[in-house]
């Protein structure tokens, strides 16, 4: 297969007038994102079909750089702001672009119930385990001892694992990478994209300006070298006992399943209604 | 087509319930809510009704999901409202703002109830009025219309939906409990009889390009709904013509903001609609609104039999407010009183129209009971 030169995915998919970025040096959104245009590349997807939606963060600016339709919405609420669109215009594809603090605290209501309802959408994930936009705070992420502005001695919270979250709230698929697996990256969220129902693609991703400064972790480089460390495939892990798994991240997919989505559901519900109320289907 | 309910007759039906045709009659196919008294008859409704005109009804985590979620389906190209009460209202204001910014036309229902928090839940109240207009955070302009009767509800609900739609912007209905969950008689129109307005949409490329300016030189930009290939980039920062980030150009804020503003602003008479009762030649003027301006009427005609030059000013709208209006009413009138289930809200506005040219007197009632026409005659009567 010809694989297309970062120029051309650029050229084809971003607003040139929207750049340069936001994004500091090292950061990792950027490999997400081509990873995300590659797959809408290779399925073939009209950029008219598809729409971004997001929340407040450093990755929710993505929206406003790639040439599609895009929300870009409230701090945690992208996903609410989804099910409205979706649900009143079922033909769009929409994939909701979040960080780990936008989809995990202050949107993590929202988070559980859009996967409980299995919504027909995408999230990629960006998990940099802190809040870089407002300068480097601990998140829900962030593991227990790491710093950050809040937090000059340390986490001394638990993290939440949001990819098992989506698995336990019922999404349909979902799989967890770092910025390095390129190849599993964007077969994962290509996967994701076709998938019906809810679909999560968790990237771990370097945020060395205001996560890794603070962590020993200074550069990108470093903070990949330490997430090869702490990470561990699903294939190993399996056979590892809990205490060995202790203070390390699985990746690798989680969960691949066809449970109905939330608009299949409620087509069924529209019929069903319909007649039980004597309105014959199609019926003007 | 076919409706869940009947049309072209009278119907002896709740408030809650006429608001809920009402907005089905008016093109709603989306709405999004959660349970609250006493709202959620709207939302029964809705339900009941939603799926058998091809429309969605969905129950959101909470209200801020809500707002958010009829918003995203506005940016489709569809009716969408919600309805909530005063809790529920106050986790809207967040995206109340953002609708405001991105020029988003809701419709969003505040059933009133007494407040501060949880408070009296199956009472009515006035006490939302402020938040209703100044409640989101920034400097802002929006629409808030207030039913007095169960057929004002009704029919309040179509202008509501109209207004949000031709002035690309939210549309806050703010009844209360009393006229939410009393049963009126209620005409229902014949839906061919019923004008149904719909927003301005992009007649070309280029003006799609505009999302957010004024290219008509009316202040209200074409609205680019997703998925029709216009590739259109909406965001709650602060943003040009185009819909690109702004955030530190202060000349582009100030710009956009005072369109936001104008074009509700500029547009008070064709937005304002209000009702007057003996008031030609009242020494005794009473301005009251919703529920409470029935029993002010009541007062104006037992006044009236005694007498008493009084007349009433019923405000159907209250933002855009009328501050001429209230300094004309002032320089004729001896005294204005303002009757409202609050504490004083309407009362500062009135007093700030009237400007200082005749005495303006509050008639406060809380604790969920309305006025009567005695409360009203009695507070009249002490000042005369």
């Amino acid at each position: 297969m010809y694989l297309k030169s970062s120029y051309e995915i650029r050229d084809k998919y971003l607003r040139k007038d929207m750049l340069p970025t936001i994004f500091c040096p090292g950061c990792g959104i950027g490999s997400v994102l081509q990873f995300t245009l590659r797959a809408i590349d290779e399925l073939g997807w009209s950029q008219d079909e598809v729409v971004w939606v997001s929340g407040i963060g450093c990755s929710s600016r993505v929206p406003g750089y790639v040439d599609f339709d895009g929300l870009h919405t409230t701090h945690g609420r992208a996903l609410a702001f989804a099910t409205g669109i979706k649900m009143a215009n079922p033909d769009l594809k929409v994939i909701v672009f979040a960080g780990d603090g936008d989809i995990a605290a202050i949107g993590g209501n929202h988070f559980i119930h859009a996967v409980r309802r299995n919504l027909d959408v995408t999230v990629i994930l960006i998990n940099n385990f802190t809040y870089g936009m407002t300068g480097g705070q601990v998140a829900p992420t962030t593991l227990k001892g790491l710093r950050g502005t809040t937090a000059p001695y340390g986490s001394f919270e638990n993290p939440f694992d949001i990819a098992q979250l989506a698995v336990a709230s019922g999404a349909n698929y979902v799989a967890r990478w770092t910025v390095f697996n390129y190849v599993q990256g964007i077969k994962s969220v290509k996967k994701a994209l076709q998938k019906k129902g809810f679909t999560l693609v968790e990237f771990l991703s370097p945020c060395p300006i205001s996560f890794g400064r603070r962590n020993r972790m200074k550069t990108a480089p470093e903070l990949i070298k330490w997430y090869q460390q702490i990470t561990i495939p699903i294939s190993k892990a399996k056979n590892m006992p809990p205490e060995e798994l202790e203070g390390k991240i699985v990746i690798g997919e989680f969960v691949d399943r066809d449970r109905p989505s939330l608009e299949e559901e409620y087509e069924r519900l529209k019929k069903r209604a319909k007649q039980m109320m004597g309105f014959e289907e199609g019926e003007e | 087509m076919k409706y869940p309910f009947p049309v072209g007759t009278n119907d002896f039906i709740q408030g809650d319930e006429a608001i809920a045709r009402a907005a089905i009659l008016a093109g709603c196919r989306f709405y999004a809510g959660y349970p609250i008294t006493p709202a959620s008859e709207i939302f029964e409704a809705m339900s009941l009704y939603m799926p058998l005109v091809d429309g969605v009804s969905i129950q959101m985590e909470d209200e801020i999901a809500s707002i958010a979620a009829i918003i995203g389906a506005s940016w489709t190209g569809v009716k969408a409202m919600t309805a909530t009460s005063g809790p529920g209202f106050s986790l809207m204001m967040e995206n109340l703002g953002y609708a405001i910014m991105t020029e988003t036309p809701i419709v969003i229902v505040d059933v009133q109830r007494s407040g501060p928090s949880t408070g009296q839940p199956t009472l009515a109240a006035q006490g939302d009025v402020m938040q209703a207009i100044w409640g989101t955070h920034g400097d802002h302009s929006l629409i808030v219309l207030s039913p007095a009767t169960v057929q004002e509800a009704f029919d309040m609900t179509i202008k509501a939906f109209n207004l949000a739609e031709k002035y690309r912007t939210p549309v806050v209905l703010l009844t209360d409990a009393e006229v939410g969950h009393m049963r009126e008689k209620v005409n229902i129109p014949n839906p061919d009889e019923i004008e149904l307005l719909y927003r301005k949409l992009p007649q070309s490329d280029e003006e799609a390009k505009f999302p957010f300016g004024d290219i008509h030189g009316d202040l209200i930009p074409p609205m680019p709904i997703f998925g029709k290939g216009y590739r259109t980039y909406v965001t709650g920062l602060t943003h040009d013509e185009r819909g690109k980030p702004k955030t530190v150009e202060s000349e582009i804020h100030e710009k956009l903001i005072k369109r936001i503003v104008a074009k509700i602003e500029n547009n008070k008479k064709d937005i304002i609609e209000y009702e007057t009762y003996d008031l030609d030649d009242a020494e005794i003027v009473i301005i009251s609104y919703g529920i409470v301006a029935r029993s002010a009427e009541r007062a104006v005609k037992i006044l009236r039999k005694e007498g008493i030059k009084a007349g009433l000013l019923k405000l159907n709208v209250l933002w855009p407010f009328d501050f001429e209006l209230i300094e004309e009413i002032a320089e004729q009138a001896k005294k204005i009183y303002v009757a409202e289930m609050n504490l004083g809200q309407v009362y500062h506005m009135v007093k700030e129209g009237a400007n200082g040219k005749t005495e303006v007197e509050l008639i406060s009632k809380i604790g969920g009971e309305i006025h009567t026409p005695y409360d009203i005659i009695g507070e009249i009567k002490r000042g005369l």
